[in-house]
């Protein structure tokens, strides 16, 4: 039996009728053909799925499209407009901080809960902020340092060298 | 993976799912967090015929002091937990819990009362209620209920929470001067459940002697369990190494740790010795604070 459910994704409401164990990565990428969003584990543990949901960071496979009604979504595709770039996504950008790119969406949007609750975080914080999201790539370094940048831009102060420091 | 059909159900009072239980009787699970039963449901380990979504019900979200008890509504994120003041000063090893169940995201979603009415061992919190003897409380349909925790948890995923009733809030006494608590697990990695956890909680007095001693071991046994021998082995003495080396002596054997990937029983044991240790020394510190 369908549910009626609308969701805001991005500030855009969109209603469906929807099987109540639709999950809701699966509504975001399936039903509104929004890819940013991606499916790692499927089992909780890697965080390619995050999104924000009502501010929150939350693991979309782990949450059914109905638990979302009513409420406001926020995926990698609304960080910006078109043709301009978050703080987070240049920091990202410049820091190197992807290189497959899979776990970056679940990143972004992991770390735009963390620097709102947190716009200043130590290295510490930012890597037990982030430890919900997993990469099989780069190591974290990068993704730390980009997580760093885009708080002292969004602090407005000057942002750190992006330059790799040869030991 | 996606779970198998079921109807769902969001109602909007504690007594409207009351009434839905009624109705559907065993076959429907309450959803709150929905992390331990969603991944679950994802692999068809659970198929409920209904959820009942009681996220949107108002008023089982609070942490407050009243009555001499710390209230905690079971509708608490882990998350809220983690942030709240009251619970970092004189808590802290809700701090300490919260801060290594899953990982963040999770934590904006799980609930500390469905951490419990889950039933797991494995689970965090309830090694912690064990060490303060905290009480649940259970709303039926007439009316709710107080259980003690050593009264509620029965197996793997049976608590004295029956199908037809909800877990609505844990009560824990405040503790009294000269107490201190912790809570620390052993994991593989970040969001890993415990090889070994244990929950520490003392009051000592002016002269040094243990007046309260609570100790609660996490996934070592089929329920988590209190290490009663180890309790009594502090209650009424001084804090010394000998007597904390006896409580860890006897946690690590009177605990049922199965071999798993996290380890074998030998290592499970000795790390529950460890644990326990290190956790009346925290303890017995924040005490003194």
């Amino acid at each position: 039996m369908k549910k009626n459910i609308t969701i805001t994704v991005n500030g855009t409401a969109h209603t469906a009728e929807v099987e109540p164990r639709l999950l809701l990565v699966h509504f975001i990428r399936e039903n509104l053909k929004m890819t940013g969003t991606h499916i790692g584990c499927d089992t909780s543990s890697c965080g390619a799925c995050t999104v924000l949901m009502n501010g929150k960071s939350i693991k979309s496979c782990t949450v059914l499209a109905v638990q979302a009604n009513g409420k406001e979504i926020k995926t990698v595709e609304g960080l910006a407009p078109q043709g301009e770039m978050h703080p987070l996504q240049e920091g990202f950008k410049e820091n190197h901080g992807l290189h497959c790119g899979f776990c970056t969406p679940g990143m972004l949007m992991r770390a735009c809960e963390l620097l709102e609750k947190n716009p200043s975080p130590t290295e510490e914080e930012i890597r037990w902020g982030i430890s919900g999201n997993l990469c099989r790539c780069t190591g974290y370094n990068n993704i730390v340092r980009a997580i760093q940048w885009a708080g002292a831009k969004m602090r407005g102060e000057e942002t750190p060298s992006s330059e790799p420091e040869f030991v | 993976m996606i779970p198998a059909h079921f109807t769902y159900e969001a109602p909007s009072s504690l007594d409207e799912a009351l009434a839905l239980l009624e109705q559907h009787g065993d076959e429907a699970k309450i959803l709150a967090g929905g992390h331990s039963l969603l991944p679950m449901m994802k692999l068809r380990f659970a198929q409920p015929e209904t959820l009942i979504d009681i996220n949107g019900i108002p008023g089982l979200s609070y942490i407050k002091e009243e009555d001499g008890f710390l209230k905690i509504g079971a509708m608490t994120r882990e998350s809220d937990l983690e942030d709240s003041s009251i619970i970092k000063s004189k808590y802290p090893i809700f701090t300490d819990a919260s801060k290594l169940i899953a990982d963040p995201q999770v934590r904006n979603m799980g609930t500390i009362g469905g951490n419990i009415a889950h039933g797991d061992a494995a689970n965090d919190h309830p090694a912690v209620m064990l060490a303060l003897r905290a009480q649940v409380e259970i709303t039926g349909k007439e009316s709710s209920r107080m259980v003690p925790i050593d009264e509620f948890f029965f197996g793997f995923y049976m608590t004295a929470c029956q199908w037809n009733e909800i877990v609505t809030a844990i009560h824990i006494p405040v503790p009294s001067a000269g107490s201190g608590n912790a809570y620390h697990k052993l994991e593989r990695k970040v969001g890993d459940y415990a090889t070994a956890g244990a929950a520490v909680a003392l009051a000592v007095d002016g002269s040094g002697t243990v007046t309260y001693a609570g100790i609660g071991l996490t996934n070592v046994n089929s329920t988590p369990l209190r290490a009663a021998r180890s309790e009594e082995a502090l209650l009424g003495k001084k804090l010394t190494d000998e007597t904390i080396a006896q409580a860890a002596q006897y946690a690590s054997e009177d605990c049922n740790p199965s071999a798993d990937l996290r380890g074998d029983e030998e290592y499970k044991r000795a790390m529950v010795g460890v644990l326990v240790k290190r956790m009346i020394h925290k303890a017995a510190e924040r005490a003194m604070d």
